[in-house]
C-alpha cells in the first residue's frame, strides 16, 4: 500500500519535473519551506496571528483527536483497527515509562504520552508534501525540551530536597576526581535541553531540507530527473522512519531524565 | 562568478561542517555494528537492550546534527 | 565663510560617494541574497525571532488541548478497554476452568456407575448361579432317594424270590429224594429224608 503511495507520488513528481517551467535552472530554496507566514493576508506576524504554524498545529490535535477519541470510540473488547494501534501507542509508552523511568513514575504519564503523541503527528504530518513541519522549528522543540528541564529539575528537587544534588557528585568515584566530575556532570546536565531539542529539529529539519535539494534536481534535469526523484523516494522512507525514531527518542530521553530525577543516587 | 571573498569562506566552511556528518555516521555505524554483534552472541538478552540501543544512536547522531547546523547557520544565516 | 561652504560641501559630496558605494554594496548583498535565499526567505526561518512568540504560543495552546483531550477521553477509556478486556479473560479462564471441572465430575460420575453396574451384575450372575446350584442339589437328593428306595425294593423282592427259589429247591429236592430211596426199594421215613436233605444243603452247599 505505501510502497504504491510512493511509486504514484514518485510518478506525479516525474510529470511535475518535465511540465513545470516556473523555475528553470538549478534555483534551491531547500529553507523556503520553513517560513512562518500568517494564514490570512500578509500583515506583521504578532504573537496571536493565526499562521501555518497554528494551522498544521491545530492538524496535529485533530490527528490526536482522530486516533484517541474517534479510534476508541467503539470501547471494543475485540479492538478495531485504530482502536489498536490506539491501545499499542498506549502500552508502548507505558511500558516505557515503567521500564525506565519506574513505577513511580507514571502520575507523569499523561503528560509523557501528550508529548509523544504530538512529536509523532507532527513529524508524520511534516512529511506530506507541500506541508509544513512545525516540529522542525527550534523554537517549538527548545519549548518542549526546556519544558521537560524544568519541570525534572524543580521535580528532583522537590521530591529529594539538596539530595537532587548528589545527582552530580560521583560517589564511585575517586574522591580527588569528584570535584571536576562534578562540574562535567553539571554542564552535560544543562547541555541536556539544547541537545534534546536540536536533535529533534535538526533532525526533521535535515531530513526536509535534503528532500528539497534533490527535489531542486528534479526540477533541473529533465528528463534525467528519474534519478534524483528515485533518491527522493528512497530519503522519504528515511524519513518516515526518522520521523518514528526522533519521537521515540524525545520521550524516551524524558523517561531518563524524570528517572535521574526521581532517583538521583546512581 | 560574482561574490566576495567572505562569502566564499562561508561556503567552504560550510563544506568543512559537513564532514562533521560523516564522523557522526562512523559513530553511528559502531553503535549499531556492536549492537548487533552482541545481540548475535547472546540474543536472549538483546531485546531488553533495544532502549539503549536508541539511546546510544540518539547521542552519536546529535552530535553530527549540530556539525549540520553549524554548515546550515553558514550557508544561511550568517 | 566660502571656505567652509566649500568644506561642508566636499563633506556632503563624500557622504553621498559613501552612501552610494553603500547602497551598492546593500544591493549587491539583497542579490546575493535573492539568489540562494528566495525572496522572502532571509536565512534561516529558524532563527527568525520575530516569529517566536507566535510559535511558542501557539505550540503552548496545542500542547494543553492535547494533554486535557488524553487526560479527560483518551487515556481513561483505553485503559478501561483494557480493564475490562483482561478482565474478561480472566473470566473466560475462570468458566473454562469450572466446565473442565464440571467435565472431569461427569467422567468420574460415569465411571462409578459403569462400576455398579458391572458388580451389580456380578451379584445376579452369582446369586443364579447359587440358585441353580441348590435346585440341582436337591433334584439329586430326590433322585437319590428315590434310587435308594427302589434299589431296597429290588433287594427285598429278589430275597423273597432267593427265599422262594431256596425252598422249592429243598422241596424239590426232598420230594426227589423221597422218590429215589423209594426207587430203590429202601423205605424212609419223610422226616429223615427232609432232615437230610436240609443238612445236605446248609452244610455242603
Amino acid at each position: 500500500m505505501v510502497a504504491y503511495i510512493l511509486v504514484a507520488l514518485a510518478v506525479l513528481m516525474f510529470v511535475l519535473a518535465l511540465t513545470g517551467t516556473e523555475n528553470p535552472g538549478l534555483a534551491i530554496h531547500p529553507m523556503d519551506q520553513f517560513v512562518v507566514k500568517p494564514l490570512f493576508g500578509d500583515g506583521p506576524i504578532h504573537w496571536y496571528t493565526p499562521t501555518n504554524v497554528t494551522l498544521w498545529l491545530g492538524l496535529a490535535i485533530l490527528a490526536v483527536i482522530a486516533l484517541m477519541v474517534m479510534g476508541t470510540r467503539g470501547r471494543a473488547v475485540i479492538p478495531s483497527r485504530g482502536q489498536s494501534i490506539a491501545e499499542l501507542a498506549y502500552g508502548f509508552i507505558r511500558k516505557m515509562v515503567e521500564d525506565v523511568a519506574g513505577r513511580d513514575a507514571l502520575p507523569y504519564f499523561p503528560y509523557i504520552f501528550t508529548v509523544f503523541l504530538f512529536i509523532v503527528m507532527s513529524n508524520f504530518l511534516g512529511l506530506i508534501p507541500t506541508s509544513f513541519a512545525t516540529t522542525s522549528h527550534i523554537a517549538v522543540t527548545a519549548v518542549l525540551a526546556l519544558a521537560v528541564f524544568l519541570s525534572v529539575t524543580i521535580l528532583g528537587f522537590v521530591k529529594n530536597g539538596a539530595g537532587f544534588l548528589s545527582l552530580f557528585w560521583v560517589s564511585s568515584a575517586p574522591l580527588a576526581l569528584r570535584p571536576i566530575l562534578a562540574v562535567i556532570e553539571l554542564i552535560s546536565y544543562f547541555v541536556r535541553p539544547v541537545s534534546h531539542s536540536i536533535r529533534l529539529g535538526g533532525n526533521i529539519m535535515a531530513g526536509h531540507a535534503v528532500l528539497k535539494v534533490f527535489a531542486g534536481f528534479a526540477g533541473a534535469l529533465g528528463l534525467a530527473s528519474i534519478a534524483p526523484i528515485f533518491g527522493i523516494l528512497a530519503i522519504y522512507g528515511l524519513e518516515l522512519l526518522v520521523a518514528f525514531i526522533q519521537a521515540y527518542v524525545f520521550t524516551i530521553l524524558t523517561c531518563v531524565y524524570l528517572r535521574d530525577a526521581l532517583h538521583p543516587h546512581h | 562568478m560574482e561574490g566576495d571573498i567572505a562569502s566564499m569562506g562561508q561556503f567552504i566552511g560550510a563544506g568543512l561542517a559537513a564532514i562533521g556528518s560523516g564522523a557522526s555516521a562512523i559513530g553511528v555505524g559502531h553503535v549499531a555494528g556492536n549492537f548487533l554483534a552482541g545481540a548475535l552472541r547472546n540474543p536472549s538478552a538483546a531485546a531488553g537492550q533495544t532502549a539503549t540501543l536508541f539511546i546510544g544512536i540518539a547521542f552519536a547522531e546529535a552530535l553530527g546534527i549540530f556539525a549540520f547546523l553549524v554548515a546550515l547557520l553558514l550557508m544561511f544565516a550568517v | 565663510m566660502e571656505h567652509e561652504e566649500e568644506a561642508t560641501e566636499a563633506a556632503g559630496h563624500a557622504a553621498e560617494a559613501t552612501d552610494a558605494a553603500h547602497g551598492a554594496a546593500d544591493a549587491a548583498h539583497g542579490a546575493a541574497d535573492a539568489a540562494h535565499g528566495g525572496a522572502e526567505a532571509v536565512g534561516m526561518p529558524q532563527l527568525d525571532f520575530s516569529t517566536f512568540p507566535n510559535q511558542i504560543f501557539w505550540l503552548v495552546v496545542t500542547l494543553i488541548l492535547i494533554y486535557l483531550v488524553l487526560v479527560r477521553i483518551g487515556l481513561p477509556r483505553v485503559s478501561a478497554v483494557l480493564a475490562e478486556r483482561s478482565g474478561t479473560i480472566t473470566n473466560d479462564l475462570a468458566a473454562a476452568e469450572d466446565l473442565k471441572r464440571q467435565a472431569e465430575e461427569a467422567e468420574a460420575a460415569y465411571e462409578k456407575a459403569l462400576a455398579d453396574a458391572r458388580t451389580q451384575a456380578q451379584d445376579i450372575a452369582a446369586k443364579t448361579r447359587a440358585e441353580i446350584q441348590t435346585d440341582i442339589d436337591e433334584a439329586i437328593a430326590r433322585a437319590d432317594a428315590q434310587i435308594a428306595e427302589k434299589s431296597k425294593e429290588s433287594e427285598a423282592r429278589i430275597a423273597e424270590i432267593e427265599a422262594g427259589a431256596m425252598q422249592s429247591v429243598e422241596e424239590v429236592a426232598r420230594d426227589v429224594a423221597a422218590e429215589i430211596v423209594k426207587a430203590l426199594g429202601g423205605s424212609a421215613k419223610a422226616d429223615d429224608v427232609s432232615g437230610a436233605v436240609s443238612s445236605r444243603l446248609r452244610g455242603g452247599a
